[in-house]
């Protein structure tokens, strides 16, 4: 029955999430101390995994980019009053239209094909969510429900399209053949190796500038235009939104978009970048953890970043760690992921009473000005 | 009236309440009782802490400092729940129902008594029938909450907390949503809770309901208490020169009216709900340059869905609404492209409608004129321009505290409806569609606010007021239209109109004069 409790800003975005984080390790360190070995060596070798050496700082990046494009997705929905489980979908379709720039443009010169494949991948994104949106918008069908069936009908059409028509000739397994040269996303020690800067080669590419760019972007469409003034009205008060001559349908159509379009730019560095053909299920997930990640960044471009970073990090120490640890293995990885996942994302109020009531104990003003800009009003 | 030479201990006392929200102190080292079996009156101007109090009270917010006892005993509240267990019980202005629930699950809800419900609500259903006999509070338990009147849902409130052994009864602000009918039924409640010994606390705007039904006054500036009296001992004037501390014009001052050139032509308007059943049926009325039309009717005849469609919120399924010459219906213009006309709108329900509770004050003052070019630079948003205008409308209209960049919902309701006022006058708008302009506001403010709506109809705008207020209708009103079940049943000038004839024409019978 008590109204929400609101925190200072800096504890609501530097406390709250920490603790939240130290409380999945916590919880990952007893399951690890059960299977028998030493929470502290894990941890360790996990950070040491994600931030150890160049090459371990370059995967850890190069996952945490197609997890900026999914989160961003996810956010920017989140502000029309949307929740969007379709970005692995949107990946997924999105991925295909850059894919295929590539494929058929590819002896093009890099500077002409990158920004046909950046479109092409917003485009197809933008179309695979535009149904889910539109069957909302005119017809009310819950977008929930659209987008996660809309998943699955990506995921049947890709293997179709892979197994049938853009298959490699005369090649067993459902992917394409490899993209021209001139269709490669460069590397980022490519990158800064032309700029002095010595640093290994791993598959973190350009496209992680572009993710920076996107999340810059997004910050200025919410809070900077009257575009994006309009779609927080609509998420958060649509009566107030028509009061305003906003339309919410229309608001719900422009966000889908722009959703779909950030989730379909995830081929820019899954396939450009690294994999340099189309495969079966590249998004491998990214669109599910884009969900955490939003929810944990609390819907802000800076605090996707982080969370973006925090579970590249997971990813790629994770792998070093199941590596390493005889008794750890990819499903133990998982687990620990999906413990994040539970008290950042889904668990994360649990420690905002607590951690309010002491700020109610200790200062004198216990009441932000600033709530978080979390989702739509009640 | 009860007598205070009463040795028992008060039922509340407040010692030395004190409490800052970051740089605003909204209560100061209060101190006051309460005395059993008696209804307490709070009144004070918009901001002056009267909610904050009354959330400590109810455990809602915890004081810095300062002691609440009850019945002579020290209590510690730190959640509603030590506050229901302490016999204190609260109704809010915004109502805490589960709309989709029946009644009885509402009041039963939190207090189920065990983990099988049928049992609860038996036994509650039968402890239920006897508080409703002893107060009189009939309201149907098995029907869903969001089908019940505004009325009746303060009802379920009331017993709600009734039914959790409250034995004071805060009412913060309860006649604001209610219907001048509503709010007679509700203080004779009040009075048959006192006559079985009830406490009530009661926070009000409204001098008349104060000297009605309370017995002792609380009147709170800046946070502080600065008078106490027994009701019998003071009049409306004099707590109006209390609260505000200067005299107050409790009647509007405005010259008779100048009525220039039709500004609004509303032709065989119909408009029908969602299950379309017409709410409006066919009508038709003017609006002139210089003139402050006022529509009175009882709440729920039609005046919010009339409201609603001339701002463009509604689509009419028939009729012409003209303005400048073109016909906002035929066109159907939006209410965005309506405000480009010049017709610009405060909501009947600021919360609802009028701001976004999640936005800041700067966020929330260009709602509605988001795309206005004034706010634009270079594609986008110009925040300097946005948070000048803003600084500008809360000084202009003295929205307290002047702060921008504060959330909408940390500012008392009186403040918020000055920034939506301002926000919407600002506009320069031809004609002005204002529904409850001064729900919830404190004296003070209604008398500037009064002023601001005058001084629009003087510089030749168009006003029509709606208004559940039957005194501010007869105060700001140059001519009166009447509505009763969708139709307007007859029309006033300012001169002819008595409070008698305009009941006469609410409760539906037709009067001279039809427009
Ligand atoms: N959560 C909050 N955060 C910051 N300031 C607050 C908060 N709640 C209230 N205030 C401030 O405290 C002061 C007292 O507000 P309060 O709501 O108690 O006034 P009120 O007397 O009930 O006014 P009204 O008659 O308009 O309802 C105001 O200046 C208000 O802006
Ligand atoms: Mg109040």
């Amino acid at each position: 029955m008590s109204p929400p409790a609101k925190l200072p800003r800096w504890a609501e975005l530097g406390l709250l999430p920490a603790i939240n984080l130290i409380a999945a390790l916590l919880l990952s360190g007893a399951i690890i101390r059960l299977i028998g070995e030493s929470p502290w060596a894990a941890l360790k070798l996990m950070a040491d995994g994600a931030f150890g050496s160049q090459e371990s700082i370059g995967y850890t990046f190069y996952y945490a980019t197609n997890f900026i494009f999914t989160g961003l997705a996810v956010a920017v929905a989140y502000h029309a009053g949307l929740f969007n489980i379709g970005a692995e979908g949107q990946a997924y379709i999105g991925g295909l239209g850059t894919g295929l720039v590539c494929l058929w443009l590819g002896a093009w010169p890099f500077w002409a094909v990158l920004p046909l494949a950046i479109l092409a991948g917003a485009l197809f994104g933008a179309a695979w969510a535009f149904i889910p949106a539109w069957l909302q918008a005119r017809r009310g069908s819950h977008i929930v429900i659209t987008t996660i069936m809309f998943n699955f009908i990506a995921s049947a059409l890709m293997t179709w399209l892979l197994v049938n028509v853009l298959i490699r000739p005369g090649q067993q397994s459902p992917e394409t053949r490899e993209f021209a040269p001139n269709a490669f996303m460069p590397g980022l020690h490519t990158l800064l190796g032309k700029i002095g800067i010595p640093f290994t080669s791993t598959p973190l590419n350009l496209a992680f500038l572009l993710a920076l760019a996107a999340a810059a972007l997004v910050w200025v469409l919410l809070w900077r235009t009257r575009w994006g003034y309009a779609l927080r009205v609509a998420g958060r008060n649509p009566a107030a939104a028509v009061y305003a001559g906003i339309r919410p349908p229309r608001v719900t159509l422009g966000a889908m978009l722009l959703s779909g379009a950030l989730a379909g730019s995830l081929g820019l560095n899954e396939l450009m970048g690294s994999q340099h053909r189309i495969l079966l299920d590249f998004p491998g997930g990214a669109g599910f953890v884009g969900i955490a990640v939003a929810l944990m960044g609390r819907n802000q471009p800076v605090g996707i970043f982080l969370a973006a970073v925090l579970f590249g990090a997971l990813v790629q120490g994770g792998s070093q760690l199941s590596f390493d640890m005889p008794h750890v293995n990819r499903d133990m990885v998982v687990v620990i992921q999906g413990l994040v996942i539970l008290l950042c994302g889904a668990m994360e109020n649990v420690f905002r009473g607590p951690l309010s009531r002491l700020f109610a104990g200790k200062t004198r003003s216990p009441k932000s000005e600033i709530r978080n800009d979390g989702g739509p009003d009640a | 009236m009860v007598e205070e030479i009463n040795s028992l201990p008060p039922a509340l006392e407040l010692r030395g309440i004190d409490k800052r929200f970051g740089a605003v102190h909204a209560n100061r080292d209060l101190s006051f009782a309460v005395a059993a079996g008696t209804v307490h009156g709070v009144i004070g101007e918009n901001g002056a802490g009267k909610s904050t109090l009354m959330n400590i009270i109810y455990g809602f917010h915890r004081a810095d400092a300062g002691e609440i006892r009850v019945h002579g005993k020290p209590v510690e509240i730190h959640s509603p729940q030590d506050a229901i267990a302490a016999g204190i019980g609260m109704v809010h202005q915004h109502f805490m129902l589960v709309e989709n629930f029946t009644v009885l699950e509402n009041i039963v809800l939190g207090v189920e008594g065990g983990p099988r419900l049928a049992g609860g609500l038996a036994s509650a259903r039968a402890g239920l029938e006897q508080l409703a006999r002893d107060y009189g509070l009939d309201v149907p338990l098995d029907t869903v909450v969001s089908e019940l009147p505004v009325g009746l849902q303060q009802r379920v409130e009331i017993l709600k907390a009734l039914h959790r052994g409250a034995d004071l009864l805060i009412l913060d602000e309860p006649t604001a949503v209610l219907t001048p009918q509503e709010a007679d039924q509700l203080f004779k409640m009040l009075g048959r809770l006192r006559a079985q010994g009830k406490t009530v606390i009661l926070v009000t705007h409204k001098l008349r309901e104060i000297m009605a039904v309370t017995d002792r006054v609380t009147v709170m500036r800046q946070g502080a208490v600065v008078a106490e009296v027994a009701t019998r001992a003071t009049s409306s004037r004099d707590l109006a020169e209390k609260m505000v501390g200067r005299a107050v014009l409790l009647q509007v001052e405005k010259g008779p009216a100048q009525p220039g050139a039709t500004l609004l032509t509303v032709r065989d308007l119909e408009v029908t709900d969602r299950l379309g059943v017409p709410r409006v049926k066919g009508v038709s009325f003017t609006l002139r340059a210089g003139e402050i039309v006022g529509l009175a009717g009882v709440a729920g005849n039609g005046q919010s869905e009339l409201l609603e469609a001339l701002a463009g919120i509604r689509a009419p399924s028939r009729g012409e609404i003209v303005l400048g010459g073109r016909d906002l219906v035929r066109e159907g213009l939006d209410p965005r492209a309506r405000r480009h006309l010049g017709l610009a709108h405060v909501p009947e329900d600021r919360l609802r409608m009028g701001v976004v509770t999640g936005f800041s004050a700067q966020d929330n003052a260009i709602l509605g004129y988001h795309d206005l070019p004034a706010y634009q630079r270079g594609g986008l948003l110009n925040r300097a321009a946005i948070l000048g205008g803003c600084e500008r409308k809360m000084a202009a209209y003295d929205v307290r505290p002047p702060n921008p960049h504060l959330r909408i919902a940390a500012f008392s309701g009186g403040n918020q409806q000055k920034l939506v006022l301002a926000r919407e006058i600002d506009s320069d708008p031809r004609v002005l569609l204002v529904g409850q302009p001064t729900r919830g506001v404190d004296i003070g403010a209604i008398e500037f606010i009064h002023q601001k709506l005058v001084a629009l109809r003087d510089a030749g705008k168009a006003l029509l007021l709606v208004s559940v207020e039957l005194d501010e209708i007869l105060g700001l009103a140059d001519r009166i239209l009447v509505m009763n079940a969708g139709e307007i049943v007859g029309e006033l000038a300012r001169a002819e109109a008595t409070e008698e004839k305009i009941g006469l024409m609410m409760a539906g019978v037709k009067g001279e004069g039809r427009a």
